[in-house]
């Protein structure tokens, strides 16, 4: 299992790069975005402020939750730091099923691939959203998101990996499809946040992101060379010549 | 012989796919917990983290 082995060594070291230059990036451009809005959220009347039919916890739910202040930052960051492993595993293993990345240029195109997948194509119907926003059910939206990832990760490969004018159509298809079928939003779109508000935060996050993954994407191509070299032959092929 | 060799590329290529599988599961896994449990203490600990990668959250 040398190969699991180095995967996942390959995605840890590119994870703790590019999840702390995130977790940077986003202590000082969208956390304080996320903040601003709960202090909104807070000072709303209290029928508001409690939860609605849908409301399926939040940071003030039950539970334990960090305390605010370096407790929170931690956890974002390690929260971060462990996303980042795994998208970073997520694309390793994307890459090597299609051959392998040969160097950094290679993984930066895998790198923008990856901002489309998990961040434009669910953004287009779910834009990134602050607390105290209106919004449908939990579940639906979560169950939407991952569709229209998975989708649009099967339509960009058919369209890079496969050269058949049938797929290819297959594949706009399959990128068009969770945008024309719509995420699930809520009825009533009342809500407390400025738009200039959330405006800033979705132009924020998007930024954010596509740094995040054109950043992943590179140190993936940069390391995998040479910590996921295969071994050509067998070493019994090598004996019987 | 070139069974031997045919047998040894066949498990090259089997544990390949094993381990392949694994991390990727592995990797599923990880986005599953840090971006969408809905498990009351996972989700305040990621909450920031969610709100910034544009996770659907609460």
């Amino acid at each position: 299992m040398a190969l699991f082995r180095n995967l996942i060594l390959t995605a840890v070291l590119v994870g703790l790069i590019a999840g702390l230059l995130s977790a940077a990036l986003q202590e000082f451009l969208t956390t304080p975005l996320v903040i601003q809005a709960e202090q909104i959220e807070s000072r709303l009347p209290a029928p508001a402020a409690t939860a609605p039919a849908h409301d399926d916890g939040h940071h003030h739910g039950p539970g334990w939750a960090p305390a605010d202040g370096l407790e929170r930052q931690v956890f974002t960051v390690l929260a971060s730091l462990v996303g980042t492993i795994g998208f970073a595993l997520i694309m390793l293993v994307a890459a090597e099923l299609a051959g392998g990345l040969r160097n950094w240029r290679h993984g930066l195109a895998w790198g923008v691939a990856g901002f489309f997948i998990f961040v434009l194509a669910p953004s287009l119907g779910l834009p990134p959203e602050l607390p105290a926003m209106p919004a449908a059910d939990l579940v639906a939206r979560q169950a939407w998101w991952l569709a229209t990832a998975a989708a649009t990760a099967v339509g960009i490969a058919l369209l890079v990996f496969t050269e058949s004018l049938v797929l290819a159509v297959f594949a706009v298809i399959v990128l068009v499809a969770p945008h024309l079928i719509g995420a699930p939003h809520p009825d009533d779109l009342t809500s407390p946040i400025p738009a200039a508000l959330h405006q800033l935060f979705v132009v924020r996050v998007t930024m954010v992101s596509f740094i995040f993954w054109i950043v992943l994407g590179s140190l993936a191509g940069a390391f995998a060379p040479r910590f996921l070299a295969r071994d050509e032959l067998p070493a019994a092929t090598a004996r019987v010549n | 012989m070139d069974a031997i060799a045919q047998t040894a590329s066949i498990d090259t290529a089997r544990s390949r796919t094993l381990a392949l599988a694994a991390a990727g599961f592995l990797g599923l896994f990880i986005i599953g917990v840090a971006g969408f449990a809905n498990i009351h203490a996972v989700h305040n600990a990621g909450h920031d983290y969610r709100h910034s990668m544009a996770f659907p959250c609460h």
